[in-house]
């Protein structure tokens, strides 16, 4: 086992000439995850707001009609269509067209006014959960805001007056949520990809099988294969990171030198993955489909878009082997949080840890089966 | 010819053979790709590696290269053993495969300089090596073209460059003139004659029988099986070759597709095969060349020149070929 690395320097100095070879595909490689943040970040927002709201107001005096505006001014309700009868409500729910329907009854002012309790139903189309649930939190806390308005008559104030604060997001604005999420999902595209074609395209070239007739040695080789992209992975963090900053305007709260240096070994992981794919595929479609299965666990089990608690136990335990959940947490902590290296650096480890060990694999493989032609 | 007893391990002293292989054998699960396979390369010479398409040729380079561990039997490569010592055996040895594996978007230059960094050569070394390869191998011109525009004859240059930077005393090239041109197929072969009187072995693979004629020494694997080893001549005067009681004719006629079908009815003709403007056929040797010309002649066929003919290579490896299927045979050696 004398120089486990040779062939490092010669691997490295040819495939940093490949990179500047091959400038375009590069260049597009590094571009598309910012069209895609630039989608993605436009195309979600995850607060519900403007709900379609059909009406039918069968009282229609100025007490319902206080009601009304006060649903309307939540921001939640954007009441699209008044009806006049209950089976035009049902139909536009069914039909889609509004999502909430709501029927105040015809002795509505009546009976507030006999200090009776009067009842609006408030139809929920169930077929969209989170939606549904906000309509159901903001109509009741409307309703109870409402009654409480009239117990209270002599100015007194409320028993017990709960006043939660956001913390980090303070608006609730969905791109500082999902935006230093979605960093690590591109990053690990971009650096999968990269490093895996790279060596299958020796494969399919055959020089590969020229490599290991020479003193090469594996951790050299593959080493020297890693490093480009390493530095190509880095740059392109930097990037998404600008982006995110001046595009769409997600405060970074923390050390952006520490984010960066932390990405580090998120980077190399997924270098190592590329690399580790590239040792079972023999074509690029096939590494391509074999990257794919890696970046959907990514996708769904890293706490991403579903938080980890609330996942099944299974899923939970998953997410402890998939990279992007360390790097999701590194992101959201320094950049919504503030977080420190002394909150980060068990993460930072566990990814450093995951690359070295999806490498040494690799190695190994290459080592024990040589390639047949 | 006897295996030369080699160290299995230890410094090579320089005696040793280049290559030696004894009962080399390797299994692919159920499939026997190389069974029993044993074979001597002397220093310098060069080793002409025959056989058709999937009979074992590419397995035997990449088990002496160490690519592919032996199931069986024992091989030593410039006098190191290719179980225990593989990484030493690639140091000294050069390797070009079938398909000219050069890097399309680097140029000449470059492909020869990342090779030249892979063998660890010192930067004056390598500058000097490159040199001398680039003179060697008349690259001169092309030096910053990228290996994608270069012509398959100047690839396989190139790839050839690439393999000897490092001077290695021994070369295995994997069917080196597949795919190029006449000319660069001569060129390439001046090359490796001028080479192997400097000392340089060669251990090449080929399905052309002109370029087996060119060897110093050849042999012809067949399904998995050694069939022959020895120097051309030698390989030409094997009794199995040519029959007791028969011997080799050339019929030259303008009517050859004609006079093979008549010459096959002809009683004492063995076999008959075309050769151009001629019939290469096996005859009993009673047979009067004279009667032969009038047998031919009875049934209107003109012919020209009727004239006895050493057997080629190829004749060479049919015969053996043939004898091996018809009784399992032991290696012809000559």
């Amino acid at each position: 086992m004398r120089d486990m690395f040779r062939g490092f320097g010669a691997v490295f100095y040819k495939e940093t000439l490949h990179v500047r070879r091959d400038f375009g595909t590069l260049f597009f490689s590094l571009i598309i995850p910012l069209l895609q943040m630039l989608l993605l970040g436009y195309g979600i927002d995850t607060n519900i707001r403007q709900i379609n709201t059909v009406v039918f107001n069968a009282d229609g005096r100025r007490e319902s009609r206080e009601l009304l505006d006060r649903l309307k001014n939540s921001d939640t309700f954007h009441l699209v269509r008044y009806v006049n009868t209950d089976h035009e409500m049902n139909e536009m729910i069914i039909a889609g067209k509004a999502r909430v329907g709501i029927k105040i009854p015809v002795d509505y002012s009546d009976k507030l006014l006999h200090k009776m309790s009067a009842q609006v139903l408030v139809l929920i189309d169930g077929s969209d959960s989170s939606v549904a649930g906000q309509a159901i939190n903001v109509t009741t806390s409307i309703g109870l805001d409402e009654s409480l308005r009239r117990v209270l008559v002599n100015n007194e104030t409320f028993a017990v007056d709960m006043r939660p604060k956001l913390l980090f997001n303070p608006d609730s604005r969905s791109p500082n949520f999902f935006l230093p999420g979605l960093t690590a999902i591109l990053l690990l595209n971009v650096t999968t990809f990269l490093t895996a074609f790279s060596i299958v395209r020796e494969k399919e070239r055959g020089t590969l099988e020229q490599l290991f007739v020479t003193p090469v040695r594996p951790m050299g080789l593959l080493l020297g294969k890693l490093l480009p992209y390493l530095v190509i992975g880095f740059f392109e963090l930097c990037m998404i990171l600008t982006f995110m900053r001046f595009a769409f305007h997600v405060p970074i709260h923390g050390s952006v030198i520490l984010l960066a240096f932390l990405s580090l070994p998120y980077i190399f992981v997924s270098l190592s993955l590329g690399i580790l794919i590239s040792s079972k595929a023999n074509s690029q479609s096939e590494a391509m489909q074999l990257a794919f299965l890696t970046i959907l666990p990514s996708i769904f089990f890293s706490g991403y878009i579903f938080p980890r608690e609330t996942m099944p136990k299974i899923f939970y335990v998953i997410s402890y082997f998939v990279p992007a959940s360390y790097f999701i947490n590194i992101t959201r902590g320094v950049i919504l949080r503030g977080a420190g290296i002394t909150h980060l650096w068990i993460d930072a480890l566990a990814l450093f840890a995951m690359g070295t060990f999806l490498l040494v694999i690799a190695a190994r493989r290459f080592q024990n089966k040589v390639i047949m032609a | 010819m006897s295996a030369n007893n080699s160290k299995t391990n230890g410094e090579p002293d320089g005696t040793d053979p280049a290559i030696s292989a004894r009962g080399l054998v390797r299994k692919f699960g159920n499939f026997t790709a190389v069974n029993d396979v044993s074979f001597t390369v002397a220093r310098g010479e060069i080793f002409g590696f025959l056989g058709p398409n999937g009979s074992g040729k590419t397995t035997v380079i990449k088990m002496l290269t160490g690519l592919l561990p032996l199931s069986g039997g024992e091989a030593s490569v410039e006098g190191l053993n290719v179980r225990t010592d593989a990484e030493r055996v690639r140091e000294r040895i050069g390797y070009m495969s079938q398909n000219f594996s050069l890097y399309p978007d680097l140029s000449v230059k470059e492909n020869l300089t990342f090779y030249g960094r892979v063998y660890g050569l010192s930067p004056d070394r390598l500058k000097k090596r490159m040199d001398d390869v680039i003179q060697m191998n008349g690259l001169e011109p092309y030096l910053d073209r990228l290996g994608a525009q270069l012509s398959g004859g100047w690839k396989q240059r190139l790839a050839l460059g690439c393999a000897m930077l490092h001077e290695p005393k021994l070369l295995f090239l994997d069917e080196p003139t597949a795919g190029i041109d006449p000319v660069a197929r001569r060129q390439l072969w001046d090359l490796l004659f001028e080479l192997s009187g400097h000392g340089i072995t060669f251990f090449v693979t080929t399905h052309y029988m002109d370029e087996a004629e060119r060897c110093s020494h050849v042999a012809y694997i067949y399904y998995a099986k050694l069939i022959a080893d020895g120097t051309p001549n030698s390989l030409r005067e094997l009794p199995d070759v040519t029959p007791q009681g028969t011997m080799r004719v050339e019929i030259t006629t303008p009517e050859v597709t004609r006079a093979l079908k008549i010459a096959r009815q002809i009683q004492g003709i063995r076999s008959a095969t075309i050769f151009g403007q001629s019939i290469h056929a096996l005859i009993d040797d009673h047979f009067n060349l004279e009667d032969l010309r009038e047998q031919l002649q009875k049934q209107g066929i003109t012919v020209a020149e009727i004239r006895p003919l050493a057997p080629s290579l190829e004749d060479v490896f049919v015969e053996l070929t043939r004898k091996n299927q018809n009784n399992q045979s032991e290696v012809a050696r000559a």
